[in-house]
């Protein structure tokens, strides 16, 4: 019961108080740039929730299971993109093999997951915060995947409807999304210290 | 000949140039938004990490530079990305060693920059196309232009948060700090509105 209501309040801390995308800047980058339909908002943020629970696990295993005993921390950033880079061929694969209409509407963003900070930033979280229990690292992963895209269906929701809006001519593109994140973000700003 | 040299050259200018304006990574590309986000709170760790970027985009593309002949295609990122984190390895390690109080600041965002998309990006178009000097100039070019990117970001959420540069304080006593402009949302509104007023200044000149 007890190891239930911390893996519990891990998860909502993740999706919500401390979302990656809201309040520490990880995957920006597809944050801007996939979030202008909610198809395909809601298929990148699926991917990247796949890619990051595998990854997340595996480097949580690496790190305590071999980094750890051997003294190899050195070699920490290296090993876990190559973990990193491996999943997202695996990902790659798949959707190229059993969704292929998918697979076109990604284009390059499909590899460009690699370079996600969110999964690469989530593994070192896990490893600055020093979770030191396997199933705690992974359902933190998959919390951090599903917050992802919850975060970028949530903007390309609002970006949808910014379409029909009426706005300044300099402001179009990206700037106004960077705003509208800022605004998001303050409203998420209301869950920080609900918990711990 | 004289007339190539001269070619050669002002192909070398173009490079350091367009690094710093016309394709400015962050304005104009939209390239590495999360370090530009994360760390701009103050000036001094956006300096410091312009530093280490600069330095890690130098090394990394003279690496790929010199196995462009080598390279194929379907392991292309992932040696880009290895290489890359070769040496925000050494980098980090650097300044644990160093610079301990600003390691500290920067956190996780230090061995971030091994996925940051300046790097890949320039690896990509640039360094794996292109000979040792033009990636080395490239480099330097968009390194300094992403610094002073950040650098421009950090001083006004700086200045807006405590009324301060480099920590050395410059607005008269009565200033009330917007401490919103530390948060999150200080980043993103800042950049926002930074990038408008880059869209506005092109459009005007054309």
């Amino acid at each position: 019961m007890d190891t239930l209501n911390i893996l519990l309040i891990g998860f909502i801390s993740i999706v919500i108080v401390k979302n990656l995308v809201l309040t520490k800047f990880l995957g920006i980058c597809p944050y801007l740039g996939v979030s202008g339909r909610i198809d395909m908002a809601f298929g990148m943020g699926m991917a990247v929730t796949f890619v990051v629970t595998l990854s997340g696990t595996l480097t949580w295993m690496i790190d305590h299971w071999v980094l750890m005993k051997f003294g190899l921390g050195v070699t920490r950033y290296v090993c876990f993109i190559l973990v990193i880079a491996g999943a997202v061929q695996l990902v790659e694969m798949y959707v190229r093999k059993f969704f292929p209409f998918l697979y076109k509407s990604f284009g390059i963003f499909l590899p460009l997951i690699t370079t996600n900070c969110a999964i690469l930033g989530l593994c070192l979280f896990i490893n600055l915060w020093g979770i030191d229990n396997l199933l705690e690292a992974v359902v933190l992963s998959f919390g951090a995947g599903i917050g992802f895209t919850m975060a970028i269906c949530i903007m390309a929701g609002i970006r949808e409807n910014l379409n029909l809006a009426d706005v300044p001519e300099c402001l179009k593109g990206a700037p106004i999304t960077l705003i509208t994140a800022g605004l998001l973000t303050l409203a998420f700003m209301g869950f920080a210290g609900m918990i711990r | 000949m004289p007339g190539e040299k001269q070619a050669t050259t002002e192909l070398y200018k173009r490079t350091l140039v367009a690094g710093l304006w016309n394709e400015n990574p962050v304005f104009r590309l939209l390239l590495g938004m999360c370090p530009t986000l994360a760390v701009t709170a103050a000036v001094k760790p956006a300096f410091t990490m312009g530093l280490s970027v600069i330095f890690v985009l130098v090394c990394s593309n003279i690496v790929v530079s010199f196995m462009r002949n080598l390279l194929k295609p379907h392991l292309r990122i992932l040696m880009f990305t290895l290489t890359i984190a070769t040496f925000v390895t050494i980098a980090d390690l650097f300044l644990r060693a160093f610079q301990p109080r600003m390691s500290e600041v920067l956190g996780p965002y230090v061995p971030l920059i091994i996925v940051n998309c300046i790097i890949i990006c320039r690896a990509e178009t640039c360094a794996s196309k292109n000979n040792l000097i033009v990636s080395i100039i490239d480099a330097l070019g968009m390194g300094v232009g992403f610094t002073l990117t950040l650098c421009v970001l950090a001083g006004v959420r700086e200045i807006l948060s405590t009324g301060a540069i480099w920590e050395i304080p410059i607005l008269p006593a009565g200033f009330v700090p917007w401490a919103a402009m530390r948060m999150p949302v200080g980043a993103f509104i800042t950049l926002g509105l930074l990038l408008a007023l880059v869209n506005a200044v092109t459009k005007r000149k054309t």
